[in-house]
């Protein structure tokens, strides 16, 4: 039923004592999406996660999961999680441990062995599999941790900042599964606040601050689609810069880097061609993308999560 | 298969790899060699040759005294340790695995939280089990071995005291679900406290014939009736003569009724319960 939203919340709240974690979340999430979740240290983000996979109760509001409603046993088999604390059960073997989980899950155990050893492989963990999780380093307890999240091929996952404890090449290697996520039509919901993350694997992204829900919008529809790029280049004669309006608006000098906006990525090789055509010296184009950075301290405030 | 029984698994291989089972044993073996050592000594010592050359049966009788209270004495022991090692393993469960975070990624599996809780119980069952058996097991067995005598219903006394452990275990987990490792563990050995003073209070009250003193023993076994199953295992299994004369410290001189069995067997199920509710009810 692709009809159903994968999530779908409608006022949810919790409150901590007297401090109101999250005030009022309402979200619907469609099956297939990737949607980040953004917001400084403190915003409610893992509280609001921990309300969608039950490990807490919301004060009040609802929410459903591919249709059911919160806290339902049966449609958990279809949900994955990665908590951001990910600490676990260390005494166990790296295989040992995705085998409780997957029994947990209720896979049976000629299916869960082919999962085990397809996750081990694609985490790269296949050299440590018989190693406790006592000796793992973070990033390697957080892969162990993603893997355990896949197991049961969710449709609907979520990831509590997934690559806190992961170096550059642990944090493409989570990029590329939340890609492939996508493409299989797993809903990602992905908590961060690591703005870069989030750019390249999202579709939507919700900033959140002070337990409030501030903004959400369709990374795709940031500038219509248009790209800002910038040249670095010589020998340019004011009539070859103007002639350059054909393809784009917004022309300036930024130091040696001629900036200029187009209306998409195809222009940038017509730019090219013009340009060494005319006899300048192009040593360099590049696509600027959207600056989601901007835009989290435009949204949120430059006093974060303060 | 059953989460329940995944989960009680999970518990018994944990205990095994983080060595509290090798502690528990090492722990064991050498009370039994003490204990040995010590029943040898006094068995072979003084006292019999006290009463060299008198009558046979009243060497018989004597005899059969020494190795009952020593036998009691002896089980006290592993009573104890038995409701040391069930505190500690109920203590660091729930608080612990709530604390470090572990327990996020098992209670958002399709599973139900009482399971949780039911799992990781029958998992210490499981292990309790076969460590009083091998503690009593050797006590029992050593005395057999040196003066060849063995208690009298040595079953009914020995599930006794399985059943104290279980409840011991049992109030740990349920504090467990609420309170951190510490606390627990205080609260836990402060009400085996009370239990064990409640327990001497009505023992020298029925000495000394004062029901106050017997009444107030027995309102601390409402609040904790550990140390009442202990009493009645100890009273189960006690020579004849020394039930007769009440002399034994170690035994029962006034014996709590079966009725406080019953009661111990609901205040565990009581509190089995609320360990679920206490654990369904908590953020985590």
């Amino acid at each position: 039923m692709p009809s159903v939203p994968a999530i779908e919340t409608s006022q949810l709240r919790k409150v901590f004592g007297d401090n109101a974690a999250v005030k009022s979340l309402t979200l619907q999430i469609q099956q297939g999406e990737a949607f980040g979740f953004l917001g400084p240290n403190g915003a409610g983000k893992t509280t609001s996660i921990k309300m969608l996979v039950g490990l807490i109760t919301p004060t009040s509001g609802r929410a459903s999961l591919l249709g059911a409603p919160l806290g339902d046993r049966i449609t958990r088999a279809r949900i994955g999680f990665l908590p951001e604390h990910f600490r676990f059960q260390d005494w166990l073997t790296a295989r040992e441990f995705l085998t409780l989980h997957g029994q947990l899950f209720g896979m049976e155990r000629r299916h869960l062995t082919v999962r085990i050893d397809e996750l081990l492989e694609r985490v790269g963990l296949n050299g440590f599999r018989d190693r406790p999780l006592s000796i793992f380093s973070k990033g390697m307890l957080q892969r162990i941790g993603l893997a355990q999240a896949l197991l049961n091929q969710p449709a609907l996952v979520f990831l509590d900042e997934p690559t806190s404890g992961l170096d550059p090449v642990g944090r493409i290697l989570v990029r590329d599964i939340i890609r492939e996520l996508r493409e299989q039509g797993t809903c990602v919901f992905l908590n961060s606040h690591l703005l870069s993350e989030i750019e390249v694997t999202c579709d939507r992204v919700a900033f959140i601050s002070h337990g409030e829900l501030i903004r959400v919008l369709e990374l795709a529809s940031l500038n219509n689609g248009r790209i800002t790029a910038a040249v670095r280049v010589e020998g340019l004669s004011p009539e070859t810069v103007s002639g350059l309006s054909t393809w784009g608006e917004d022309i300036r000098w930024e130091g040696n880097h001629l900036i200029l906006t187009v209306q998409n990525e195809s222009a940038l090789p017509e730019i090219n061609r013009y340009l060494v055509t005319h006899g300048a010296s192009v040593y360099e184009i590049s696509p600027k993308h959207i600056s989601l950075e901007e835009l989290f301290v435009e949204t949120v405030g430059k006093e974060g999560g303060l | 298969m059953s989460a329940i029984f995944i989960l009680a698994r999970m518990t018994f291989v944990q205990a095994i790899r983080r060595r509290i089972v090798l502690t528990g044993l090492l722990l064991g073996i050498c009370f039994l060699v003490i204990f040995s050592i010590g029943f040898h000594m006094i068995n072979t010592g003084s006292i019999t040759s006290l009463v060299a050359g008198e009558d046979i049966g009243i060497q018989h009788i004597i005899n059969t005294e020494k190795s009952n209270g020593l036998f009691l004495a002896g089980l006290y022991a592993v009573a104890f340790l038995g409701i040391a090692m069930a505190a500690l393993l109920g203590a660091d469960t729930l608080a612990g695995e709530i604390n470090s975070g572990t327990i996020q990624v098992i209670v958002t599996k399709p599973i139900r939280r009482s399971e949780v809780v039911f799992g990781k119980w029958l998992g210490f069952a499981g292990l309790l089990g076969p460590y009083l058996l091998l503690l009593a097991g050797g006590t029992t067995l050593s005395i057999l071995l040196q003066s060849g005598y063995v208690a009298p219903h040595l079953f009914v006394g020995l599930a006794l005291i399985y059943l104290e452990s279980l409840l011991v275990m049992t109030i740990s987990m349920l504090c467990s679900s609420r309170f951190s490792a510490l606390a627990t563990g205080g609260v836990v050995f402060g009400l085996y406290g009370l239990a064990f003073i409640g327990g001497w209070i009505e023992q020298i009250g029925a000495v000394l014939n004062s029901q106050t003193a017997v009444q107030v023993g027995i309102l601390t076994s409402l609040i904790i009736p550990s140390e009442s199953l202990w009493r009645r295992a100890a009273y189960e299994m006690q020579s004849p003569l020394s039930g007769l004369l009440g002399i034994s410290p170690f035994g029962a001189t006034s014996v709590p009724s079966l009725l406080m069995v019953a009661y111990a067997v609901v205040y565990l199920l009581v509190a089995l319960g609320l360990t679920v509710y206490v654990f369904q009810k908590r953020d985590l």
